[in-house]
Parts: structure tokens; sequence; C-alpha cells
């Protein structure tokens, strides 16, 4: 078992699952910025590509008393990544300030190791050569590779826009290792109509997310299995963060 | 001129002296079916190969599925090789001599035939080298990489001296010292290879032993190796020289000559009662520590790790009592393992249980939901998987029937068949 390492900058997101209405735009938005290439067949979800992708929750309970929660779920970039230690050519990583956990597509050989590692199946494959609809190449990102069949991709926090957030800082004079909040953020981020989804430095005080993880109503995805993760999520619902993590019956919810 | 005996097939001279072969036609036409099963492997092969993983039935939750178990599986049974060789040559356990040649060439057959599925299974065959140009230390599959292909090295130098005491080939002056030469450094190489294979055998179970977030399979364990890093090494060897005696046996029936005497088969089974059994007991307590310890502790209990019929508690059931506790048992003592019944049929379930344990690792591991809104996702591979798995079958057949035919691979043949 890799050890947990600790960073000076921690790039985290906080989600409000209360705030979510499930409306997909955080999907769209990564799709398009990260140039994830259209399914082959769009319906079949265990290998359409989706980096992020939108679970629907329930509590289970019959009218009235029946509720439902919309649960975005990007890659954790887990403070110890059960896929970092297991790949056996180094393409994913986690040794760059701020924790992200780097996938290097030309480097990965698609053994799928770090895919059956990762209980958050934030990993995917690329089983078909990427094909976009003719024109729809135009529209690619410029600062994000395409990924060719056989290899492993994750989300990466839109890692292309931390460089561009480190770069302007540089050309501005500024600390690229100090970005203020909002500096960088995720298209993500950047998309959410009703502001649920929040980025930055949970290390620095002057970022929000710093205060935003210590709400007691926030939680962690399978935090019990000791993976670390640097997403957090908030939601007032007991319910819902009871589905947070796997609970024995006789234990309480966390938070 | 001595003349030509037209009474024996046409390839006579290419047999091992003093043992009878069926005729050139009809050892051709048995291959016939084979050859076929082999050719449609090919073209799965081939497909996978030039179209991609898309052709086949995995998916992002089933990245692993039959060519994983299925390597996995043929790995544990080939154990026979290095195990039967590490007895013969390092601890001097001289009877083994009689088997020990099929050993290397099934041994052989399951590294090699692993390897070719490993270059489908992975997304960028041409990458295949970066395990050794940018190995990651902390990988068990980097382990794996190194020691199944140094192994195969070390099994394919076991296997050429073999190659080279073909009646024909021996008579070149160079192929006979060569063949004499490999046999006297042969302790050297079973000493590499029982090294090579114990290490790569545990790191096949360390792989899954390791996955921290899958509660299935994640084991505590000792230093850096989970308790499946030692399970794997004691099923290999528990199963692996049985299955050597079960394919000596099959080709006994096949081509209806004895081959191997009953009394090499009783020690080969008297070795796997010893170490199946040792298995089992580590393998009970292990099943009970993951109940009571590792399910626990990641909030979930043994009721949720099985789902229907297709991951249902059987396979549990027949991994560890059926083919576990049973064929152990059975293989311990003196008076069931002597009747030969009781003793092929203890052998059949010992290897079924560990291909079980192999299949439940790698498939019902990722069928399992980990996230708690999750749910079980079912998985069966679809024909490019197992066309190409075929295509090793159908390999192995064709050179253990080669080497059968011309290759004096089991030196009690003559003896036991005197008329």
């Amino acid at each position: 078992m890799s050890a947990t390492q600790e960073f000076r900058i921690k790039w985290g997101m906080v989600i409000d699952l209360d705030k979510c209405t499930g409306c997909g735009s955080c999907m769209v938005a990564c799709q398009a910025e990260n140039n994830v290439a259209p399914a082959e067949d769009g319906l079949n979800r265990r290998r359409a590509l989706n980096w992020l992708l939108v679970y629907r929750l329930s509590n289970g309970k019959p009218f009235p008393d029946h509720d439902i929660a919309y649960l975005p779920r990007p890659c954790m970039q887990c403070g110890k990544p059960s896929c970092v230690s297991v790949c056996p050519v180094v393409a994913t990583t986690k040794d760059e300030e701020g924790g992200i956990v780097s996938q290097v597509t030309p480097r990965c050989i698609g053994c799928r190791y770090c895919m059956a590692s990762c209980p958050y199946h934030a990993r995917y494959f690329n089983w078909h050569d990427p094909v976009w609809p003719a024109g729809m190449e135009k529209t690619l990102t410029p600062d994000v590779s395409v990924r060719p069949r056989g290899v492993v991709e994750k989300c990466t926090f839109c890692h292309h826009r931390l460089m561009a957030a480190k770069d302007r800082a540089y050309a501005e004079g500024r600390d690229p290792e100090k970005l203020p909040d909002g500096a960088y953020v995720t298209s993500c981020t950047e998309a959410c109509p009703n502001g649920a989804i929040s980025f930055g430095d949970v290390n620095n005080p002057e970022h929000k997310v710093h205060e935003l993880i210590k709400s007691p109503y926030a939680f962690r995805l399978l935090e019990r299995l000791g993976t670390d993760p640097q997403v957090w999520y908030v939601s007032r619902r007991e319910w819902v963060r009871r589905l947070g993590d796997n609970y024995l019956n006789n234990e309480p919810t966390k938070g | 001129m001595e003349g030509k005996n037209y009474n024996l097939p046409a390839d006579a001279a290419f047999f091992p002296e003093g043992v009878e072969r069926c005729s050139l036609l009809r050892f051709v036409l048995h291959l016939v079916p084979i050859v076929l099963l082999g050719l449609w492997g090919g073209y799965a092969a081939f497909r996978v190969l030039a179209s991609g993983l898309g052709v086949t039935a995995l998916d992002d939750y089933f990245g692993f599925g039959l060519w994983i178990a299925f390597d996995l599986g043929v790995i544990a049974l080939g154990a026979g090789a290095f195990f039967s060789g590490a007895l013969r040559y390092l601890l001097n356990i001289d009877k083994l001599k009689n088997i020990i040649n099929l050993a290397v060439i099934v041994g052989f057959l399951c590294y090699s035939g692993a390897m070719l599925i490993l270059v489908l299974d992975i997304g960028q065959p041409l990458r295949a080298w970066f395990g050794y140009w940018h190995p990651n230390v902390h990988s068990m599959l980097t382990e794996v990489i190194f020691c199944i292909t140094c192994y195969c090295l070390v099994l394919i130098i076991e296997y050429v001296p073999l190659m080279l005491e073909n009646r024909q080939v021996v008579k070149n002056r160079f192929a006979h010292a060569l063949a004499h030469n490999f046999h006297l450094i042969m302790p050297l190489f079973a000493g590499i290879g029982a090294f090579l294979s114990t290490f790569h055998q545990g790191s096949l179970g360390g792989m899954y032993g390791v996955l921290f977030a899958r509660p299935y399979v994640f084991r505590d364990g000792f230093f850096i190796w989970p308790w499946t890093f030692f399970l794997y090494i004691l099923s290999a060897v528990g199963c692996g020289p049985m299955f050597t005696v079960l394919v000596a046996t099959f080709m006994e029936k096949i081509t209806g000559r004895k081959l191997v005497s009953w009394d090499v088969k009783l020690l080969m089974g008297k070795i796997c009662g010893v170490m199946f059994s040792i298995y089992m007991v580590f393998k009970l307590i292990d099943t009970v520590a993951w109940i009571f310890g590792i399910l626990p502790d990641a909030g979930m209990t043994f009721n949720q790790m099985f789902y229907g019929w297709i991951y249902g508690r059987w396979l549990l059931f027949a991994e560890l009592i059926v083919c576990g506790v049973l064929p152990a048992y059975l293989l311990l003592r003196a008076r069931y393992r002597e009747r030969p019944a009781l003793f092929y049929i203890s052998g059949l379930l010992a290897c079924t249980g560990v291909v079980i344990n192999r299949y439940v690792m790698t498939v019902q591991t990722l069928a399992m939901p980990v996230l708690p809104f999750d749910r079980w996702e079912t998985y069966a591979p679809n024909w490019a998987e197992w066309g190409a798995s075929a295509m090793v079958f159908a390999y192995a057949w064709i050179v253990v029937a080669l080497s059968y035919r011309y290759l004096p691979i089991f030196p009690q043949e003559r003896e036991l068949n005197k008329k």
C-alpha cells in the first residue's frame, strides 16, 4: 500500500449535492474541454467515456418520502491513489505540487490494472479509435492531447488550465505557486449553473474550499478504504451522506 | 544399405528409439480439427490486433476478464514445471526424471500461451516492452512482467535440449554436444526457474491482494506481500504437478500407450497432496480473516460478496470444499490416493479449484459494486475472447503432439510397453 503524499498545495473540489440538479452541464463541459471522443455506442454505459459522470442516488423510499440526489463523480485525485502504485510502467503518477493524479497516455500500455484498482470507476479505456463527427474536430481544445485506441484516460482536474493559470501568473509577475482563488478552476466548476461545484486549494485559507471542507455535512466517497480523496461532497441529507460510504447496519453515518 | 521397412510410418526415422507411433496419415488427420480450431482462434487474435479490444466483451467495469483468468489459471497449472524441476534437480528426487520432460513442455506451453494472450490483452501491444523501459518498482505487475518473460526464457532453455534429442537431430555432433552441456547446467536453470516462478506466482496473487480499495480481494500480509502472494504460490505448487500427471494420463488414453509408471504418478500425487493441504489450511484461515476482518473494516458483509447464480455462494463452496478440502484430503491419505479413480478425480478437482480461485479473484472482484449506489455487473466473454483462448489450446495440443511423436520425453515408455 502506498503512503499518503503531502503537498503544500492541494487542489480539491467540493460538490454541494443539495444544489446539484443533475442537469449534466458538468459532463458536457468536461467532454468538450478535454477532447473526450464521442462513444461508438453511447447507450453502452460500460464503454462510454465520461471523465465526469453524474450518478442518480435514491433513498429507496416510496412516495411521499421518496427523495433523490445527483452525484457528479470526477477522478477523486486520491491522496493515496490505488491506481498509481499498481501501474507497471509509471504511466500514472502523483508527484506534482497540487496533488493531481496524472495520466501519461503516451506511456500507457493499456493493461487496465489501474481500472481494476479504482473503486470509483473513474478510469476509462479507449476501446475504439477516437472519431469525431465531420467538422467537430475543429472544436477540439488545442491544449489537450487526444488519446489513441488502447490507452486509459481519466479526469485530470483540467490540468492544462492549471498550466495556463501559472503561465498567466508568470506573465503578470505574480507567484505561480500562489494562485488566488478562482485563478484556476476546472471546466465543470465553470459550467455548473447552480454553483454546486467549488474548486481551489484546500490547504490555502484564502480559498473558499478551505472552509467548505470543514462543514459538518462534508464527506468523501469510500473514505474508510483509505484512498484519501481530494473531492468532497456536501449534503444536509443524512441518507445522501450515508450513501457516500459502506456502513454496517449498526454503524452511525459520519458527518 | 539398410532396406526400408514399409510397415513403419513414413516418418519412423524421427521417432524416439524403440517406441511405436501411429501412421503419419492418422497423426495428421487427428490434427485437422485442432488446426481448424487454431485457425479460428488466429482469426480472433487478428481481429483483436487489427481492430482493437473493442471486438471483445471487455469493458470499463471488466477491464480484466476471461483472458486474465485464463492466464492466471494456466500459469498456476504450469507450475508443475518449476516445482517438479526444483524437486528433481535441487532436491535430487530421482524418480521425477520420468515425468520432468513433460512438466517442462507443459510449463513452457502454459507460459508462452499466457504471454500470447497478454499481447492481445494489452491495449497497446507495441508498447509491451515499456514494462522493462519504464518499470514501476512498486507494482506487482512489473514483477510479473519481468519474471514471466525471464522464466519463459528459462523454459525455452530447458525445452531446447529435449528438441535436440530427436533421433535425427542428435546425430549432428554440435547438437549432441549442446544437448549434453545443457543437461549439465540444468540444475542451475532449475534453480533460476524455481526462484523466478515462485516470485511471479506470488506476484500474481499479490496483484490482487494489494488492491486496498477492492474489498473482495484486498488482504493484509507480511511486509510488502499480501497473503494472496503466498496463497498463490502454495496453490500453484499444490495443483501444478497434478496437472502434469493429468496431461500424461490424458496422453496415455489418446495414444493407448503407457507413458509414466503408476508409482511416479503416485509420488507426484503425494507431493501435491501435502502442498495442497498446506494451501487449504492457509486458504481457510485467510477466508475467515477476510470475513471477520477485511470486510467489516470496509463496512461490508459476507453476504454482499455474492450475487445471483453467476456470482453465487456456490463458487466459494466449490472452490473451498468440493475442489479444495476434499481433493486435499483424498490426495493426502495413501489409501484413497492409491485408488486410481479417486486419484485422478482428486487431481481434476484440485486443478478446478485453483482455476475457480483465479476466476473469482479476477472477475467477481470487478463485478462487485464498491460504491454503495453502484450495482452488480455481469460479464460473459464473447467469441473473440474464447477464440483467442482456443488458439492457445490448439497451439499447446499441436506442440505436445509433435513432442510426443518425435522427442524422447518419456524415459519409461519403452520399458512400460514391452510386449
